[in-house]
C-alpha cells in the first residue's frame, strides 16, 4: 500500500472570515452589490425611491395642520414661502373631518357604541385567532353579532334577543328530536322551525317584551352609518360568512349529490361570472321594485347579503383547490377507521384542506375587505364617496391626495395585519416534513 | 291552517301596497317627515358638514316642502343619491321627491315618468381654459384636448357643439369633478367642460383662479329643478306650487325679515294674503294647512334670499343670478299666480 503523503494530525485554529464578506460591507456585498447586474439595478432602484421621497415627503411634512380651509392651508403655505398648486398638503381636512371618516355621518354622542363594538370584535375573535389561550370565549364570538346589530343599530333589545332564540330553538331540535323523529326529519324540522319562529312570533314577542321592559338604545338609522366603520361591518360579515357557506359550496360541489352538486356548481359559477357592482346595483335597485312599496329591507342588510354571497363562490373555489390538493389516500384512510362523511370531514379532511388553503382564503378576505369601497356607486357612505362630500363644502373642494392618502393609509393596515397574520398561522400549522 | 296562515300574509302585503299609493301627502305626514333624494355631495347645493347636517341650495327646496306640509323644515331626511341611483330611488318609492340638480329633458318627463314640480335653477354647459391659452371664444377649441365627465349629457352636447361648428376635439374621459380638477391642473386636458355652476365652483378653488377663464359659450340648457313621480297629481302640485312660492316671494318682496308682520294680518296687497293664507283658501285646495307658503318661505327665505346664502356672489362660488334672476330683472323666473 502506498504511504500516505501527508496527514495533518493537529486541527487547524477556526480564523475570522475576510472581512469584506461580514458585516455590513458583507451584507451588501452579498445582498446589494453582488455582479455587474444586480449593482445597477441596487443603483437605479434607490435612485427611484430618492426621487419619490424628494417629491412626496415635501409636499407631506408641512404644518398645516391646524389649516381651516383650502384658503387658509395656502396661507400658512405662502408664509413659508411656498407656492403652487403642489405647493404643500393641507392636512386641516383631516383633523376636522377623520372621525367622519371612520363613522360616516353617526352621531357624535354615541360613538362609544361603535368603539364598544370594535373591541368587542377582538373578544370575539380571539377564540379563533388564538384557540390555545381564549377558547373559552366561544360562547361570546357566537351571540356577538347579535351585540353588534343592538349596539350600532340601537333600538329595542328584544329584536336581537328573538332572533338569537331562534338559531337557539334550530339548536335544541337537533339536539333532542333526533332520537325520536330521526335524522332527516330532526334536519328538516331544525330549518323549519326557526323559519317560522321568525316569521310569525318573534316580532310580536319582542314588541311585547320591549312594552314591558324596553332596555332600547337610541336607535340609529342606516343611511347614518358609514366611512371604516361601514366598511367593517360590511368585510367583517363577509368575511365571516363567506367561510362557512364556501366550505359547504366546496363541498357541495364534490359531492356526488347530482341535485345539489348541480345547485352549487350553478350557483358558484353564476356568482363569477357576474362582477360584483353588477350584484349591488341589483341589491339597491331591482329588489326594490321587486318588493311591494313601504317594504323596508335596509340597505346595508341587502348589500351585506349581496357581499357575502359574491365573496362565498370565490371562498368555495379556494377551498375546493385545498381539497383537490390532499391524496386520495386521507379520504380512504378515514374511511378505513369507519369514520362516517362528517366525521372524516370535520376530523381529517378539512384541518388539511383548510390549512393548505390559508393563503387564498386570506387574500380572498383582502380582496373583500377592499371591494368594500365599491358600495360607494349605490350611494352608501363608504369612505370614498365620504371624501366627494367632504370635497362639496366650500372649504374644502379641491382637496384630492389628502383624502385619498388618508383612507389609504388606514386600509393599508388593516390589510397588512391580516396578511400578517395569515403568515404566523401558517409557520404555527406547518406540518410538512421540510 | 296552515294555507289560511299563508293567504293572511299575502293580504297584508296586498293591503300595504294599498296604502302605500294611496297618496304621497298621507304617507309623508302618517310618516312624520319627508324622504328626499338628493346629491352625495355638491358644493353650494348639497352639502353635509362635520355633524352631517345638510344644507344647500337643493337642500332648501326640501326644507321647504317639509315646512309647507309638515311645518317643521328640519322635519326631512335625506337619501343621499348618484347619478345612477337617482333615478330608481324615486320610482321605487325610496324617496318622496328628488331635489338633486337633475336636467329635465323630455325622456325623464316622458319615458321614465317623473313629473318636473318646476326649475329651480338654469344652468348651461360651459368651457374654462387657462388664460395662457389666449383664448376668447369656444370656437377657436379646434384640435384641443378635452376633459369631460362620461355618462352624462355633457358628452353629447360636446360632440354636438364640435360637429354643428365643423372643428375636431380630443376628450380625456374621467369619472369625477374631483378627478377632472386634478387632471386639468396637471394639464393632461387644455379644456374642462361641464354645468357653468360647476365650473365656476372648481374655479373658485384653484391656487390662482384669475390664471383661468370661464369662456362665453353656454352650449346646452340645463334647467334643473326637483322631480317627483307621475300619478300623484297632488304631491306633485304641492312641491310645484311650494317651489313657486319661494320664487313669487321675491318678486312680491316677502323675505325671512318681514314674513311674521305680513302674515299676522292681511296687507294692501291681495296676492300676498292669499299666499300668507290670511285670505281665500289657496292651503285648504292642496290638502295642506291655510299658511303652507308662509311656513315654506320661513324655513329659509324666499328664491332670492337661499340664492345668495349657497351659490351667490358673496359665496366662494360667486354665481350672478343671470338667468336665475326674477323675469322682472331680465331672468327667467316666472311663477304663476297664486290665485
Amino acid at each position: 500500500m502506498a504511504q500516505v503523503a501527508y496527514v495533518r494530525h493537529k486541527m487547524l485554529p477556526e480564523q475570522t472570515p475576510p472581512p469584506n464578506s461580514v458585516g455590513t460591507i458583507g451584507w451588501l456585498r452579498t445582498n446589494l452589490f453582488s455582479g455587474w447586474f444586480n449593482t445597477l439595478l441596487t443603483i437605479v432602484a434607490v435612485l427611484l425611491i430618492f426621487r419619490l421621497l424628494a417629491n412626496v415627503l415635501p409636499w407631506a411634512l408641512v404644518p398645516t395642520w391646524g389649516g381651516t380651509s383650502l384658503g387658509n392651508c395656502r396661507e400658512i403655505l405662502q408664509e413659508m414661502g411656498r407656492e403652487g398648486h403642489f405647493a404643500g398638503a393641507c392636512w386641516g381636512v383631516i383633523r376636522e373631518r377623520w372621525l367622519q371618516l371612520f363613522f360616516g355621518f353617526y352621531p357624535s354622542e354615541i360613538y362609544w357604541r361603535p368603539i364598544l363594538a370594535f373591541f368587542g370584535l377582538f373578544v370575539a375573535l380571539s377564540p379563533i385567532l388564538f384557540p390555545e389561550h381564549a377558547f373559552r370565549l366561544i360562547g361570546f364570538s357566537a351571540i356577538y353579532p347579535f351585540i353588534v346589530v343592538y349596539l350600532i343599530w340601537g333600538g329595542s333589545i328584544w329584536g336581537p334577543v328573538m332572533a338569537l332564540l331562534g338559531f337557539v330553538i334550530g339548536y335544541m331540535v337537533l339536539k333532542f328530536l333526533t332520537e325520536p323523529l330521526g335524522r332527516l326529519a330532526a334536519t328538516i324540522a331544525a330549518f323549519l322551525l326557526p323559519v317560522l319562529w321568525w316569521l310569525f312570533l318573534a316580532s310580536p314577542i319582542a314588541g311585547t317584551f320591549a312594552n314591558v321592559l324596553p332596555l332600547a338604545l337610541q336607535p340609529v338609522e342606516s343611511a347614518k352609518v358609514g366611512g371604516f366603520m361601514l366598511a367593517f361591518i360590511i368585510g367583517v360579515t363577509g368575511i365571516a360568512a363567506s367561510l362557512p357557506i364556501g366550505i359547504v359550496l366546496a363541498l357541495g360541489r364534490r359531492s356526488d349529490l347530482i341535485i345539489l352538486k348541480g345547485i352549487c356548481v350553478g350557483f358558484i359559477e353564476f356568482i363569477r361570472g357576474v362582477p360584483l357592482i353588477t350584484l349591488l346595483f341589483v341589491a339597491s335597485t331591482l329588489l326594490n321594485i321587486f318588493m311591494p312599496p313601504g317594504t323596508k329591507f335596509d340597505l346595508v342588510l341587502r348589500v351585506t347579503i349581496m357581499v357575502t354571497l359574491f365573496s362565498s363562490a370565490y371562498m368555495a373555489e379556494v377551498i375546493r383547490g385545498g381539497l383537490a390538493a390532499l391524496s386520495k389516500g386521507q379520504y380512504e384512510a378515514a374511511d378505513s377507521l369507519g369514520l362516517d362523511y362528517w366525521q372524516s370531514q370535520r376530523l381529517i379532511i378539512m384541518p388539511q384542506a383548510l390549512k393548505i388553503s390559508i393563503p387564498g382564503i386570506v387574500g380572498n378576505f383582502i380582496g373583500l375587505f377592499k371591494d368594500t369601497t365599491l358600495v360607494s356607486v349605490i350611494a352608501l357612505w363608504d369612505p370614498i364617496l365620504l371624501s366627494t362630500n367632504i370635497r362639496a363644502d366650500t372649504n374644502w373642494n379641491g382637496i384630492l391626495w389628502e383624502l385619498y392618502g388618508f383612507i389609504a393609509v388606514v386600509f393599508f393596515i388593516t390589510c397588512f395585519s391580516m396578511s400578517r397574520y395569515s403568515m404566523y398561522l401558517e409557520r404555527k400549522l406547518a406540518t410538512d416534513h421540510r | 291552517m296552515k294555507k289560511s296562515t299563508f293567504f293572511g300574509a299575502f293580504a297584508a302585503a296586498a293591503m300595504a301596497v294599498g296604502f302605500a299609493t294611496a297618496g304621497t301627502l298621507d304617507d309623508v305626514k302618517a310618516k312624520g317627515f319627508l324622504q328626499c333624494g338628493v346629491n352625495t355631495g355638491l358644493t353650494g347645493f348639497a352639502t353635509a358638514d362635520a355633524n352631517g347636517n345638510w344644507d344647500g341650495f337643493d337642500i332648501a327646496v326640501c326644507r321647504a316642502v317639509a315646512a309647507a306640509v309638515l311645518g317643521d323644515p328640519k322635519a326631512v331626511k335625506f337619501t343621499p343619491t348618484t347619478t345612477k341611483s337617482r333615478f330608481t330611488a324615486l320610482a321605487s318609492g325610496e324617496v318622496d321627491m328628488l331635489s338633486r340638480n337633475t336636467t329635465w329633458t323630455f325622456s325623464r318627463d316622458v319615458d321614465l315618468k317623473f313629473t318636473f314640480a318646476g326649475i329651480n335653477y338654469y344652468d348651461g354647459q360651459g368651457f374654462m381654459v387657462p388664460k395662457e391659452l389666449g383664448v376668447s371664444s369656444a370656437r377657436q377649441l379646434d384640435g384641443a384636448t378635452i376633459c369631460i365627465q362620461t355618462g352624462t349629457t355633457t358628452e353629447l352636447n360636446l360632440a354636438d357643439f364640435f360637429r354643428v361648428n365643423n372643428i375636431s376635439y380630443e376628450p380625456v374621459p374621467i369619472e369625477t369633478n374631483a378627478e377632472a380638477q386634478a387632471q386639468y391642473l396637471a394639464r393632461s386636458c387644455d379644456v374642462y367642460t361641464t354645468d357653468a355652476s360647476g365650473l365656476a365652483a372648481t374655479r373658485a378653488t384653484f391656487e390662482d383662479p384669475s390664471a383661468h377663464v370661464v369662456l362665453p359659450e353656454i352650449i346646452s340648457k340645463e334647467p334643473l329643478g326637483p322631480l317627483v313621480r307621475h300619478g300623484d297629481n297632488q304631491w306633485g302640485d304641492i312641491v310645484r306650487w311650494t317651489l313657486n312660492a319661494l320664487i313669487a316671494a321675491e318678486e312680491l318682496g316677502i323675505t325671512s325679515a318681514n314674513i311674521s308682520e305680513m302674515s299676522s294680518a292681511p296687507t294692501s296687497n291681495p296676492e300676498i294674503n292669499r299666499m300668507m293664507g290670511t285670505e281665500g283658501s289657496l292651503g285648504e285646495m292642496l290638502g295642506l294647512s291655510a299658511d303652507f307658503a308662509k311656513n315654506a318661505i320661513a324655513a329659509g327665505g324666499n328664491y332670492g334670499e337661499i340664492f345668495e346664502r349657497y351659490v351667490g356672489e358673496n359665496t366662494p362660488l360667486g354665481l350672478s343670478r343671470g338667468l336665475n334672476a326674477q323675469w322682472t330683472d331680465g331672468g327667467l323666473l316666472y311663477s304663476p299666480p297664486f290665485r
